[in-house]
């Protein structure tokens, strides 16, 4: 298992690398002159030298390239021109609300999904399978904003039982918490749960079906732990690695939905950053937020190992 | 009274085509400590009378149209759930054809077979191991206890199909169908597989439903024997009195090649054409297509099965004028 681990996280190593020279190289893809463009039409000449020296954009290529790496390697992302504040630490104080609002939703998400999956699957042909089936779909073609719209005009508008935006950290007060972020997690859980409900469908349907199923009944098992056990801990491998997508769409997901319930997560964070041009901080959000789904899908990965023997045993 | 008895049983399946017979009409018993041979071409019902018997056909899309199963007095087709589940392991015990897949890839070996004795007795975990690796040993499994820990995968299609034995056996089944338990095996281990059955036979006195396409098999194991063809038995006699007097002309076909255990018989040669489809069976006989005997009265109804010596029964409306 460790010896997967490690596999894993060596194998991260050139990812990261070109994920950070990708990420280097997005400032000088402005066409023009990236300092005028990020200084803005109503800059003076003397701003856009400012910003020119600042982000090092009067050095050599080859020299900037290798300063961002030494950076890089000190934990210095730079300093964002919009708060001033270094974007490490901006970004690290965003984070934990992204990362619990993406949690809450994760959980909700594989809650909904698994057990609508595997009722339907036991109930195939159903009405209880087609009504799942059909709220499923429901979930995966309305958009998270959509859904996020209707319940803010529903629970905070007409009934007053939850707040319209806002956020309450969860270490301040877990109840407040729960009140701001519900309605986000559950706008971004529907599309995904959807999507793993007919997963989790399948899966289970194509699992049911095989050999080890039936001897698993002809030993005389009771239902409960012929699907349970059997069924589940064989269709949950397959499930897994779908997961790891889950988690990248649930945080590319909350970009809409935090802006929508003024959540000050990365989300808003970068599209601030975005539309007021503050390339430092979109570069290091960017990073920082890929780092953490790849370090994500290493987690899916042994996760995977770890359901299933045949890969433990060929790799270690 | 019989260990089991099964009577008019028919079954179907609801395909893209309509709804097909796959068993029609089967009746056979079975005493205790009996191994009663099941003989017929691939697609004859053998694994379909089976699965009934067990109460796993996948339902849908087959259908029990008919018929009863009488197992210890009781009709398995009307028992609960609950009552079938307890039977399957201590009652009723199946070893399938597929040695490479019945296995579940993600439990231990030892755990799918104390999981077994779990559903059933009340055993410490201490004993249900012991039991495991005792029953695993008696399947002949080399340095059993060390087995235990390994996964499916990790062992041989011969060790998979010993380890299938040793779980339908750890709860000391009264019933044992084996279907096709040596076909996935080479020559050596088939004989030692079928050599470990007759031994547990007479050691637990359970009775065996022995189902193969091999002909040397069923002379090595059976002690009385069942042909099936097209989802209907079409002879049924003593192990003695099939190979010396076989009576129905399918069955002479299915003889007319010299037996041994080392020959898979998968293509029976012996006799031309091929099994039809259940949807594509001729009226009357289902081997009036391929009997070298047949004569047009063939065509007119299903010959019923008729006893001609005490215990030997067959059906075909010519067994007078062939003999
Ligand atoms: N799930 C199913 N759906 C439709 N038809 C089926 C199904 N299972 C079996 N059948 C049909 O039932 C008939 C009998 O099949 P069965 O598996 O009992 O044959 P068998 O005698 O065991 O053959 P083999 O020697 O190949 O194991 C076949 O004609 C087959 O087409
Ligand atoms: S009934 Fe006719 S077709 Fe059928 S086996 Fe006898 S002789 Fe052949
Ligand atoms: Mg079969």
């Amino acid at each position: 298992m460790g010896a997967i681990l490690v596999r894993r996280l060596a194998g991260a190593v050139p990812i990261l690398l070109i994920v950070s020279l990708i990420t280097f190289g997005m400032i000088h893809l402005i066409p023009g002159d990236p300092a005028v463009a990020i200084a803005g039409m109503s800059a003076t000449a003397e701003q856009v030298a400012n910003i020119r020296r600042d982000l090092g954009l009067d050095q050599p290529l080859l020299s900037q390239l290798f300063d961002w790496y030494a950076n890089l390697l000190r934990g210095d992302l730079g300093r964002s021109l919009l708060l001033g504040q270094p974007v490490v630490q901006a970004t690290m104080l965003r984070l934990p609300v992204t990362l619990a609002l993406s949690a809450y939703a994760l959980v909700l998400t594989l809650l909904i999904g698994l057990v609508s999956g595997v009722i339907a699957a036991l109930r195939q042909n159903t009405w209880i399978d087609q009504v799942a089936m059909v709220l499923a779909m429901l979930g995966i073609s309305l958009p998270s904003f959509y859904i996020g719209l209707l319940m803010i005009i529903l629970f905070a508008v007409d009934l007053r039982w939850l707040p319209t935006g806002g956020y309450v950290a969860f270490t301040a007060d877990p109840i407040g918490w729960l009140a701001t972020s519900t309605m986000p997690a559950v706008s971004l859980a529907l599309l995904l749960a959807g999507l793993l409900a007919r997963i989790t469908r399948s899966t289970m349907l194509e699992v049911l079906r095989q050999d080890y199923i039936r001897t698993a009944r002809a030993k005389g098992l009771p239902n409960r732990t012929v699907v349970v056990k059997h069924a589940l801990a064989n269709a949950l491998i397959p499930i897994v690695t779908v997961v790891g997508i889950i988690v990248s769409l649930l945080i590319s997901g909350s970009v809409v939905v935090e802006t929508l319930f003024s959540i000050p997560g990365i989300g808003q964070l970068l599209t601030q950053a975005v539309l007021n041009r503050d390339y430092p901080m979109v570069q290091g959000g960017l990073l920082i937020t890929t780092a953490l789904l790849v370090l994500v899908n290493i987690g899916v990965d042994v996760c995977y190992a770890m359901l299933d023997p045949r890969v433990r045993y060929d790799r270690t | 009274m019989s260990l089991l008895t099964v009577s008019d049983l028919t079954t179907s399946f609801q395909t893209g085509g309509g709804e097909v017979t796959a068993v029609e009409n089967v009746s056979f018993s079975l005493e205790k400590g009996e191994i009663l041979g099941i003989v017929g071409e691939s697609g004859s019902g053998k694994s379909v009378t089976a699965l009934a018997i067990m109460g796993l056909l996948p339902r849908p899309p087959a259908r029990i149209r008919g018929g009863s199963i009488q197992f210890e007095g009781q009709d398995l087709l009307k028992l609960s759930d609950r009552s079938m589940q307890r039977l399957r392991g201590p009652g009723i015990a199946m070893v399938f054809q597929e040695p490479m897949t019945s296995l579940n890839p993600v439990f231990t070996v030892g755990e799918q077979i104390m999981e077994t004795i779990r559903a059933h007795e009340n055993l410490s975990q201490k004993d249900s191991f012991g039991r495991a690796v005792e029953m695993l040993e008696k399947v002949g499994i080399p340095s059993a206890s060390s087995r235990m820990t390994d996964y499916p995968h990790q062992l041989s299609g011969g060790q998979r199909q010993r380890v299938m034995l040793a779980m339908a056996l750890v709860c000391r089944p009264r019933l044992l169908i084996a279907d096709e338990p040596t076909t996935a095996l080479d020559v050596t281990i088939q004989a030692q597989i079928l050599e470990l059955l007759m031994d547990l036979r007479d050691e637990f006195g359970m009775a065996i439903m022995m189902i193969t396409h091999n002909m040397g098999v069923i002379a090595e194991t059976a002690d009385r024997v069942l042909v099936m063809y097209a989802g209907r038995v079409v002879e049924q006699a003593p192990i003695s009195r099939l190979f010396d007097h076989p009576l129905h002309p399918y069955t002479r076909g299915l003889l007319s090649c010299v037996p041994t255990l080392d020959q898979d018989q998968e293509r029976l040669i012996a006799i031309p054409g091929s099994l039809p489809e259940p949807s594509r069976r001729p009226p009357g006989c289902r081997f009036s297509s391929r009997c070298l005997s047949a004569v047009p009265a063939c065509s007119e109804a299903i010959p019923a099965l008729e006893t001609f010596e005490p215990g030997h029964a067959a059906a075909c409306i010519r067994i007078r004028d062939i003999a």
